[in-house]
């Protein structure tokens, strides 16, 4: 048996693989589709204080391998998460994080402050890298020192592993890392969206209401790759890789350049049940390569090899 | 309550073009064929890659037994790979996904609007409107007489924008005339096809307070409702946007706002 879990701040995750916030709904709409107890957890949609109707319509695009979305944290907000959804989470066999965005830090810290009363959130993941709102997200995630501040205000309100979700819209992301580490956070998950745009030609008009939006898919796992080995190198607290991760395959490539553990992302959409099957090939990788723990892939990665040159392309 | 979405290796049985660019797709499904309702989806991967990447939803169009149909239009990189596929070919499908039509409410006359490839859901609503015995009246129009698709249509009537087949004008014109000459009691309108047409008659049906659905397409990425990707913006308090998906893709007309 390959041991595949890992411990954050006293929580035991039973793999490495989780799902990514925005793009698993609040975890109870796919109940028929994933068996929740192959994977290690869930993070859940981006909650905020108050409800948030999100964007207008124009909201997605296909792009080349991948996808634009403008949602802009449209959620149920906190309370109504409390009421409703978390007491069919906690029926869930997998582990819950609770995504937080607010448009103030004291916003954030009250949605966290709430959620410490609640049974069934074992950690906080806090969303400063949204693309799509106006207030908070990038406005937090692109500023090293509000970062910083954010983290600093946060890790004395809970004991529960507190995780700091970057962008990668920023020149040195590892130096937000290093902040963030600095203050407390028990781990960093990166990468969120980068930047994007689509062009409708015949109408001449941006093809997502709020013109830009958050680039994901296959097409930006090269560049997460290189953020998160980025990242694992300047930090030693432990990094979530998110990025375009499409199969097992691409999950040990995480591993390998340090990440800790990984977030299913867009290919949930695909195929809601697609974290539970990377999962299992994780462990069948591991098998196969005569590797009793997937914890010693972390940060393998032979960086003193030029390049692979036996990597099939054809 | 509608059963939950699964997750369906359906085999092609037949592609065949029954009009012009007009594709009807007859895949073997059986557990989503055995729970799919009237106005229900699926959500089709058309490809075993990830160029293109995303689903295609497609209205289920008919049900036979253990197959399901559905029709497309060949319009972009996905439905030109749809075109491509063979009997005996294995299609990744999703469904039944969203809300049906409702049947069962207080109506003696059925009216069945279609524009374009918005017939796609009428032959099996059709089908289960004939087991309740409701009269039924179908109007279909096109831009022109060779998109025109009435199979599986009963009692047609035809608009088209260029006169080439039924009356020239819209659909919408088509019912009102309908309306005005026949006075049927107790009508309701089921409607599918292009925005500016939905919009027409959606106007049309509030403002003679005529009971009205009108089933919806929607840029959308999972089709379960947790992408977030298709909001359509809702009347009244409350919730600004519905989901096309989930809350959809069929809403009462008095519901939400077309723009």
């Amino acid at each position: 048996m390959v041991k595949t879990s890992f411990i954050l701040r006293g929580v035991e995750f039973r793999n490495r693989v989780l799902v990514a916030s925005g793009t698993f709904g609040y975890g109870n709409e796919t109940t028929s589709l994933l068996d929740a107890s192959k994977i290690g957890g869930i993070m859940t949609k981006s909650l905020s204080w108050k409800p948030r109707d999100g964007n207008p319509p124009g909201r997605i695009v296909e792009t080349t391998g991948g996808m634009l979305n403008s949602i802009g944290l449209a959620n149920i907000g906190v309370h109504q998460f409390i009421d409703e959804k978390l007491p069919q989470l906690r029926n869930l066999d997998t582990k819950i994080v609770a995504n937080i965005a607010a448009s103030s830090v004291d916003e954030y810290a009250d949605v966290l402050t709430l959620l410490e009363d609640q049974e069934g959130v074992v950690a906080y993941e806090i969303n400063v890298s949204c693309p799509n709102v106006k207030e908070g997200g990038l406005n937090f995630g692109t500023s090293c020192p509000k970062t910083a501040e954010l983290t600093r205000r946060l890790r004395p309100l809970t004991n529960r592993p507190l995780i700091i979700k970057l962008t990668p819209n920023v020149t040195h992301v590892s130096e937000f890392a290093r902040a963030v580490a600095d203050e407390g956070a028990d781990a960093v998950s990166l990468i969120n969206t980068l930047i994007g745009m689509a062009v409708d030609i015949r109408t001449r008009k941006p093809r997502l209401s709020t013109v830009t939006g958050g680039l994901s898919g296959p097409a930006i796992k090269p560049v997460a790759l290189a953020k998160v080995y980025e990242v694992a190198q300047a930090v030693k607290i432990p990094v979530f890789g998110i990025g375009g991760i499409a199969t097992a395959e691409d999950a040990i490539e995480f591993l390998l350049v340090g990440a800790t553990a990984v977030q299913i992302g867009t290919m949930n959409f695909v195929d809601a049940s697609i974290s539970g099957k990377i999962a299992e090939g994780m462990a069948e990788y591991a098998e196969r390569s005569n590797v009793p723990d997937l914890g010693s892939l972390v940060g393998a990665l032979d960086a003193n090899v030029g390049f692979s040159v036996l990597q099939s392309w054809l | 309550m509608t059963a939950s979405p699964l997750l369906c290796s359906a085999v092609v049985r037949s592609l065949h073009e029954t009009g012009d660019n007009i594709w009807s797709l007859i895949l073997h499904a059986p557990l989503i064929a055995a729970h799919a309702r009237p106005g229900q989806f699926v959500n089709v991967r058309v490809a075993d890659s990830l160029v293109p990447l995303l689903r295609r939803p497609f209205s289920i169009s008919r049900i036979n037994g253990a197959e399901l149909a559905i029709l497309f239009n060949i319009v972009g990189p996905g439905t030109r790979l749809l075109a491509d596929k063979r009997p005996g070919d294995i299609v990744d499908i999703l469904g039944p996904l969203g809300r049906p039509f409702v049947i069962d409410d207080a109506y003696d006359t059925a009216l069945i609007v279609a524009g374009g490839l918005g017939v796609a859901p009428f032959p099996f609503l059709e089908l289960e409107l004939h087991r309740l015995n409701k009269p039924i009246v179908s109007f279909v129009g096109a831009r022109t007489a060779s998109g025109l698709s009435v199979e599986g249509l009963e009692n047609v009537r035809e608009a088209t924008d260029d006169g080439t087949a039924g009356r020239k004008g819209t659909v919408v014109e088509l019912v009102a005339e309908y309306l005005d000459a026949e006075k049927p009691k107790r009508p309701k309108l089921f409607a599918c096809g292009p925005t500016p047409m939905l919009k027409a008659l959606r106007e049309f049906a509030v403002n003679r307070r005529l009971l009205c659905e009108l089933s919806l397409e929607g840029a959308m990425a999972c089709g379960i409702g947790i992408c977030q990707g298709c909001p359509v913006q809702r009347t009244g308090e409350g919730k600004k946007y519905a989901l096309v998906c989930t809350d959809g893709p069929t809403f009462r007309a008095e519901e939400i706002v077309l723009s």
